[in-house]
């Protein structure tokens, strides 16, 4: 029997479920290999689990999600989180920051009708994850590279180095050496193929903390660059504004102002 | 004994050589030079020159004519001899297939004579040692090489010190003098293969006066360059400093990005890469990697160098220190990529003189 997928959401845009659907390539390829039990976003039959493998689009920011998330870990053998919302809160764990009632009575018109938690955290903030894919949004070729990973049993070739490597194995001039343009790939996780350094941008950091970022020396050489603190804040605080390592270093930057 | 080439010559030797190999020289692209395919003179990057400092690299028009008036990129020759990925193998139905090297024969133009050195470093390293790297190899056995002395130099430049340059000695098949008064090019011989393609070109035997005059400007580059690496048992002081605690200094600033690696002429590691397709098919590639990852030491459930410390210790006693005992050689030209491409600006000179300061001042007390 083939292994079961099931794909869902969270609090999330969708886009990193529709990573799945725009690997043309590989998309009847996979649809051969699993059986896609449940994937709302592609398909109106929703078969009940359990599942072998979900993944997971989305943060959770309501009473009603945690609980769902609950059962959802109960009935898939393998959870997968796919997303800056999923693995890291998203943008809008930007509401950590800052009052939630505050921002519920600016938007809505009655404020009443509205039940959210006070913050947007991490599939893994509630419940056991196997594996998490980074990014806004994730990058197809890792996805298809996750997937068929898991079909044979094999660990994924998803490294968490620093995008630096990927900017190099590209071929890119260095950005911030040759132009003097503040990147964030240094303190940023690999996975995007280093887009950004490509086009001579800086790095934005959506694939959330590498794993050993030193941001401190990184919030120097921008200093020198001619970067501020609200700037550098600001930078962090964005697709991955929740990854605890960007927490704590716009909280420094914060409380040395 | 040397020939005099003009520029209609170097054009002329460009043309010979597209005829046999990909031709590979510098070019501006991106706002840097990097080496790229040329077709004729008209390629090369004519007037520019570059500034570097640590961390810092600009490119900007130079005050002459001269077309080799800059000094180093971020590219070496292992950027076309060591590519990032290279496949090794295919899986399907059952059997193996190595994947062999498909490059062309390449001819590279413009490496300078530390540049040379560490492609000898590399032939030691890939070629001459119990395991031979087929895809180096292939393209090794292949080059030609047209190299150019230095006239020119950068801040980071200490080839003086590790013994490299500026002066082109050996490891290429024609070696250039770049001289701007009625500009021509002093060419010395450095293969027969060499002589054969210069036989063919419109040039001359130079007069004792022009290889003097050429000789001059490399003398006087080598005498202009500051930076130093005191090399003295460099490897002993290593071995006897590895608590020092300049270390966790660095790694105070040290991004672990590995972009030194990168750029590093000599840097060789590189780690498996195996997938699998869902057809059942399966490749293998050789993908570089550093001493900076953290996966590169991973071992039995854990990295064995977690702490950045550990990291840039690994890389600096493995390049200056260790490398000699393993291949008989320092692993460093001295040509500072390492130091204008690290992003904060890293310096390996200024961290060893440091560190011996550092034990002078403690022998001292
Ligand atoms: S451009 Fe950015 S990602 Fe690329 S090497 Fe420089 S700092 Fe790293
Ligand atoms: S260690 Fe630095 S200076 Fe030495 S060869 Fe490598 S990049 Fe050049
Ligand atoms: S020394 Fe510089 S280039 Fe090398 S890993 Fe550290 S920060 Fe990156």
């Amino acid at each position: 029997m083939k292994p079961r997928l099931a794909v869902l959401k969270f609090a999330s845009c969708d886009g990193c479920q529709l990573s799945l659907l725009d690997a043309e390539d590989e998309l009847l390829a996979i649809a051969g290999a699993v059986d896609i039990a449940y994937f709302p976003e592609a398909s109106r039959e929703y078969l009940d689990g359990p599942y072998d493998v979900t993944l997971i689009e989305g943060s959770v920011t309501t009473e009603h999600d945690r609980n769902r998330l609950r059962q959802i870990r109960q009935d898939t053998a393998m959870l997968v989180s796919i997303g800056a919302c999923a693995t890291a809160g998203g943008v809008q764990a930007l509401k950590n920051f800052g009052n939630v009632d505050d921002f519920v009575s600016l938007v809505y018109a009655t404020p009443d009708y509205i039940s959210t938690l006070s913050t947007s955290t991490p599939i893994s903030d509630h419940v056991r994850v196997d594996f998490e894919l980074r990014g806004c949004p994730i990058n197809k070729h890792q996805l298809v590279e996750l997937i068929a990973a898991l079909l044979v049993g094999r660990k994924p070739n998803i490294p968490t180095y620093s995008v630096c490597v990927e900017c190099k194995a590209r071929g890119n001039p260095c950005v911030m050496v040759a132009h003097g343009t503040p990147c964030l790939g240094p303190i940023t996780q690999a996975g995007c193929g280093a887009i950004c350094p490509a086009y001579n941008r800086g790095c934005y950091g959506c694939f959330g903390p590498s794993e050993s970022p030193n941001t401190d020396s990184l919030e120097s050489w921008w200093q020198s660059l001619g970067v501020g603190d609200d700037e550098w804040i600001r930078t962090l605080r964005t697709f991955n504004a929740g990854a605890p390592p960007f927490v704590e270093a716009g909280a420094k930057t914060e409380a040395r102002r | 004994m040397a020939h005099i080439i003009d520029i209609d010559g170097l054009d002329g030797l460009i043309a010979s050589l597209k005829a046999e190999f990909d031709v590979i020289g510098p070019i501006v692209r991106d706002g840097l030079i990097r080496y790229g395919p040329i077709g004729s003179v008209a390629d090369l990057p004519r007037g520019w020159t570059d500034v570097q400092e640590g961390g810092s690299y600009r490119l900007e028009p130079g005050n002459t004519e001269a077309l080799f008036g800059f000094v180093l990129g971020p590219d070496s020759g292992k950027t076309n001899l060591f590519p990032p990925r290279a496949p090794m193998w295919t899986y399907r139905e059952g059997s193996f297939s190595a994947t062999p090297d498909s490059t062309r024969p390449m001819a590279i133009i413009g490496l300078r004579a530390c540049d040379l050195a560490a492609i000898a470093i590399q032939d030691e390293v890939l070629l001459n040692g119990p395991y031979v790297d087929s895809h180096y190899a292939a393209r090794r056995s292949q080059l030609f090489i047209v190299a150019v002395n230095c006239t020119t130099f950068a801040t980071n430049c200490f080839c003086t010190s590790m013994n490299t340059g500026p002066r082109l000695e050996s490891g290429f098949d024609l070696g250039l003098t770049e001289v701007l008064d009625d500009h021509h090019f002093v060419v010395h011989v450095g293969s027969e293969a060499g002589a054969s393609f210069l036989a063919g070109l419109d040039q001359r035997q130079a007069t004792s006066d022009e290889l003097a005059e050429a000789d001059q400007l490399i003398d006087i580059t080598a005498n202009s360059i500051t930076k130093r690496l005191d090399t003295t048992d460099i490897a002993q002081f290593l071995a006897d400093n590895l608590e020092s605690p300049r270390w966790s200094a660095i790694a105070e600033r040290c991004l672990a990005c590995t972009n030194c690696t990168a750029a590093c002429p000599t840097c060789f590691c590189t780690s498996p890469v195996d997938t699998t397709d869902f057809d059942g098919s399966a490749a293998r590639e050789r993908v570089w990697d550093s001493c900076f990852s953290l996966d590169y030491s991973y071992m039995g459930g854990d990295p064995v160098r977690s702490s950045g410390s550990s990291r840039y210790r690994q890389w600096m006693t493995h390049k200056l220190g260790t490398w000699i005992e393993q291949f008989g050689t320092s692993g460093c030209v001295g040509c500072g990529r390492c130091i204008t491409w690290c992003p904060v600006g890293i310096d390996i000179t200024e961290e060893m003189a440091a560190m011996r300061a550092e034990v002078l001042a403690k022998e001292a007390r």
